[in-house]
């Protein structure tokens, strides 16, 4: 198996792996919040900073920070109007965004390609990359654990969240900053459309499977870590991209999910269903 | 527990910036009682209840609480699809007295677990929420608030939902609760089941009138708090009030 021979795809290796686990875990918490499209449109608004970032000879890792917080502070701004909202904002801002991004890199000036800067290149990271990436999945880690019992209250109960210590709306803010240092941490090796396959599929895998958050949590990682390396060994094997590899692996795992624990919504179907025999009852 | 009590004078409340959502409310409730909280939709019953938590602003008037405020909310605001037990939905009462690098103590695990089995729920413990019966969540909820120590009970429509069994095992909590010194505060849309506790608070958007049920609830009130949304049948025997049971105050 080439992948034990070559150094280049061991390190690429060791980064997805260890993205894969912060970003399942993440992901898992994005998903129980709903917040799916803000995870995929953090990853697309941030293109224009990638670009001036590859332009200007800056890392890339700044250019992502400095794309997603001009977009966070161009998506509140655009939200405040209430007659805008915040679901048109956001579109606006991405679409915005990541159209500016194409035009900044076509331009003959632009040493990275685009198509280095949406689809990644796991194979050019170097060992500062590496270390920058497994610095910023130790601290997803840690935060997730240290606010798990603040993510827990915002999820299963908002109304009386507050009642019992919780604070929803900063624990929001919380985890789509943490969101924008995973997709900053990200993107370089997999690229500015592809990491967001490795936030939702893996959760949404484990969503599946676990049958406590912490189960979720851990599958999240697990699945994402695993995704990463059989992307690597797919990509080694066949020739192929290793950042699409990485995605379409994820994805594979979340259909081998589906296929695996199809009636997933049980739980919820017989909860709905008890409600539903509750109430007809209670009525007469 | 040492008994509890609820004093509101002249409260106003608001959801700022704007107008407030509740006004003119004075009532007094003490350790032991347990008060209904009458009033169409949007006539200021979460809106009180959040200003007794201290979740929005009161433009005027006085709050005075003898004991923690715990906010039991209907069983069908939580997300069932979140798999956490039973067990962990009352650990989520010993959150706030938690700090936040550490685990929630073996006291608070050991009153979880004490709670639960007050509630009747002991052998469904480590059951995910989402799969009990509408009862055995309410009854859940309850023992969430019991973790928190509460003296006081604001519980938002504890009946919606529950079979007949569930809901005379409930009755029967309340009773116990009541007993122990504690103040609930049960906003409902059932005029008959006001009429079970031992005052009835009438809201539409300023406080219609408070008191005994037996006082309280006369057909002036019972129109005045509804308006065009009451009918009043038998005299003023019995009555019915013509709502949807979502509410956004």
């Amino acid at each position: 198996m080439e992948i034990l021979h070559s150094t280049l795809l061991q390190r690429a290796l060791l980064e997805v792996v260890v993205l894969g686990a912060a970003c399942g875990a993440l992901g898992v918490w994005l998903l129980h919040l709903r917040n799916a499209y803000a995870a995929e449109s953090l990853a697309h608004a941030m293109l224009p900073g990638l670009v001036i970032a590859s332009l200007t000879g800056a890392p890339l890792v700044l250019g992502a920070a400095g794309g997603v917080l001009v977009a966070a502070v161009l998506i509140a701004l655009a939200a405040r109007d209430s007659n805008v909202g915040a679901e048109i904002a956001v579109a606006i801002t991405v679409t915005t965004a990541f159209g500016l991004g194409a035009v900044l890199a076509l331009s003959p000036e632009v040493p990275a390609r685009l198509g280095d800067l949406l689809f990644g290149d796991l194979l050019g990271a170097s060992s500062g990359d590496i270390a920058v990436a497994c610095g910023l999945a130790a601290l997803i880690a840690v935060a997730l654990a240290l606010g798990h019992r603040q993510l827990s209250l915002s999820v299963f109960d908002p109304v009386a969240a507050r009642s019992l210590g919780g604070r929803p709306q900063r624990v929001e803010l919380a985890l789509l900053a943490l969101l924008a240092v995973a997709v900053v941490a990200a993107v370089q090796g997999l690229g500015n459309l592809l990491v967001f396959a490795l936030l939702v599929a893996p959760a949404a895998a484990a969503m599946r499977l676990g049958t406590s958050v912490r189960a979720q949590l851990a599958l999240g990682s697990a699945l994402g870590s695993l995704a990463g390396l059989l992307g690597m060994i797919a990509s080694a094997e066949l020739a192929i991209a290793a950042g699409a590899s990485v995605a379409l692996a994820s994805v594979a795992l979340f259909v081998l999910a589906l296929l695996v624990r199809p009636a997933q919504g049980a739980a919820v179907d017989g909860a709905t269903r008890r409600s539903a025999i509750d109430a007809l009852s209670a009525r007469r | 527990m040492s008994a509890a009590s609820v004093e509101v004078s002249g409260l106003s409340a608001a959801y700022a910036p704007g107008p407030p959502a509740l006004r003119d409310v004075s009532f007094s409730a003490l350790g032991g009682q347990a008060v209904a909280v009458l009033g169409p939709n949007g006539g200021g019953k979460t809106t009180l209840f959040r200003a007794l938590l201290g979740e929005i602003a009161v433009v005027s008037g006085r709050i005075t609480l003898g004991g923690h405020a715990a906010y039991v909310p209907q069983t069908e605001r939580a997300r069932l699809d979140f798999p956490v037990s039973a067990l962990d939905v009352a650990l989520m009462g010993a959150y706030a007295r938690t700090r936040w690098y550490r685990r929630v103590s073996a006291n608070d695990r050991r009153l979880a677990h004490e709670a639960l089995a007050r509630v009747g729920l002991e052998d469904h413990a480590r059951k995910r929420f989402g799969t009990l019966s509408g009862g055995q969540r309410q009854r859940a909820l309850i023992a969430r608030a019991l973790v928190q120590d509460a003296g006081v009970l604001l519980l938002d429509e504890p009946f919606a939902g529950v079979d007949r069994v569930s809901e005379q095992a409930i009755m029967e909590m309340f009773d116990t609760l009541r007993a122990e010194g504690r103040v609930l505060l049960i906003a409902t849309h059932d005029i008959e089941q006001a009429r079970r506790w031992d005052r009835v608070l009438c809201l539409r958007g300023v406080q219609v009138a408070y008191g005994p049920p037996d006082t309280t609830l006369s057909t002036e009130v019972l129109e005045a708090t509804y308006g065009a949304e009451i009918v009043v049948l038998e005299d003023g025997a019995r009555a019915i009030a013509v709502q949807h049971h979502d509410h956004a105050h």
